[in-house]
């Protein structure tokens, strides 16, 4: 395998749990990522530097412009779904809406296996969900598409910059940049809404059992469900 | 010839296999140690002590909860036994977690009884598990000491 220096991916971690921010932290730096940890999704917003607003009882904020952004890579946003006040579903939403960040994939982690809440985030816009404890397999799956995301902002701020010179006004372009894991990152969210109907449908035991099940049988439904369907 | 290093790594090995197999520990503790390298050498003795650090906490929580005789908040309850299932769940103290989903369920029918069983049970296991993991702790500084490698475990 070529040893060319792998471009460093910053991710943003958002857990209200001092230890699963821990825990997430190792598992992205061993990802070869450099890491930000925040633990609420407040502070996240801020970060990005997309908080309008000063909150009322927190005389630290700092309201600060979007242009910010700029000087602050982020290529991935990976976030607990259960926190208090912001949850990160509240998060994704907020994230997706911006025009800076509409782009910049989200993940969302949670302990539990509610498959409403899956298909909610997916619809949402959220590259993935990954179940708690998350682990390095599950990361370095999000390589490429952190990769893609890179890239794609790459040749669009190219395509901005050479259609601004020919005609002085910018390009409304989407390349699609074709690398290839891409079908596979693809059909699993557009079939997973479909087992998620499947899943809604199974006996509570059924459930009861997958839950148990958590800790030993690292199989995750959704997916188990795409090879044999497809 | 069965040196120094040698008897220690072999009870080291024992001693680990057993954990597993008592139920104690699962493949999540596993995977922890896979995260352990020359960058964060400590780092599963410093997620297992942040873990017991939770316990103390959230058992505590949980304990003044239940004593509000009569007027115990099973919601309160039931959001610290989620958070030491997450917890216990992400650090493959499996026992514990095994324990918490009973808890849960406790909590979810208000069952007082239940709650105050599960509370004491948790309890001991958690103390349990944190002796055993300093036993196993200790070895890894007894090998390291007299001059051996802490062997690699595959259960």
């Amino acid at each position: 395998m070529g040893m060319a220096a792998e471009p460093q991916f910053h991710v943003l971690a958002v857990d209200d749990s001092l230890f699963d921010r821990k825990l997430i932290e190792r598992l992205l730096q061993k990802a070869s990522c450099q890491v930000t940890t925040v633990d609420s999704g407040y502070k996240a917003l801020e970060f990005l530097g997309l908080r309008e607003g000063v909150e009322s009882n927190d005389p630290d904020a700092v309201s600060t412009s979007p242009e910010i952004h700029q000087e602050v890579e982020v290529n991935l946003i990976i976030t607990d779904y259960c926190m208090p006040g912001m949850t990160g579903y509240d998060l994704l939403k907020k994230v997706k809406e911006s025009s800076a960040f509409k782009n910049m994939p989200v993940v969302i982690m949670s302990s539990e296996n509610v498959p409403a809440r899956i298909s909610r985030c997916l619809e949402e816009g959220a590259e993935e969900f990954f179940l708690k404890p998350v682990r390095l397999a599950d990361l370095n799956k999000l390589k490429p598409l952190m990769m893609k995301t890179k890239l794609k902002k790459q040749k669009l701020e190219e395509i901005e910059k050479t259609s601004k010179d020919e005609n002085g006004t910018v390009a409304a372009v989407e390349p699609e940049v074709k690398i290839l894991p891409l079908q596979s990152e693809l059909e699993p969210k557009q079939v997973h809404l479909q087992v998620v109907q499947e899943e809604q449908t199974l006996s509570s035991n059924k459930r009861k059992s997958m839950e148990e099940g958590l800790s030993t049988d690292r199989s995750r439904p959704r997916f188990e469900g795409i090879t044999t369907a497809v | 010839m069965d040196t120094l290093v040698a008897q220690l790594q072999r009870q080291f090995r024992d001693y680990t296999i057993s954990l597993y197999h008592q139920g104690f520990l699962d493949d999540q503790f596993t995977e922890l140690k896979k995260l352990q390298d020359e960058c964060s050498p400590d780092f599963v003795a410093e997620v297992v002590s942040l873990f017991f650090e939770d316990c103390e906490k959230l058992i505590g929580n949980m304990a003044r909860a239940l004593d509000q005789t009569g007027n115990v908040d099973f919601n309160l309850v039931g959001s610290s036994v989620h958070q030491l299932k997450g917890s216990s769940s992400s650090v493959g103290a499996k026992r514990v977690k095994g324990l918490c989903i009973t808890f849960k369920e406790c909590c979810d029918s208000q069952n007082f009884e239940g709650c105050v069983r599960c509370l004491q049970q948790v309890d001991i296991e958690y103390k349990s598990l944190k002796a055993k993991l300093q036993d196993l702790f200790n070895l890894e500084q007894q090998i390291v000491q007299a001059g051996g490698r802490i062997p690699q475990v595959d259960i």
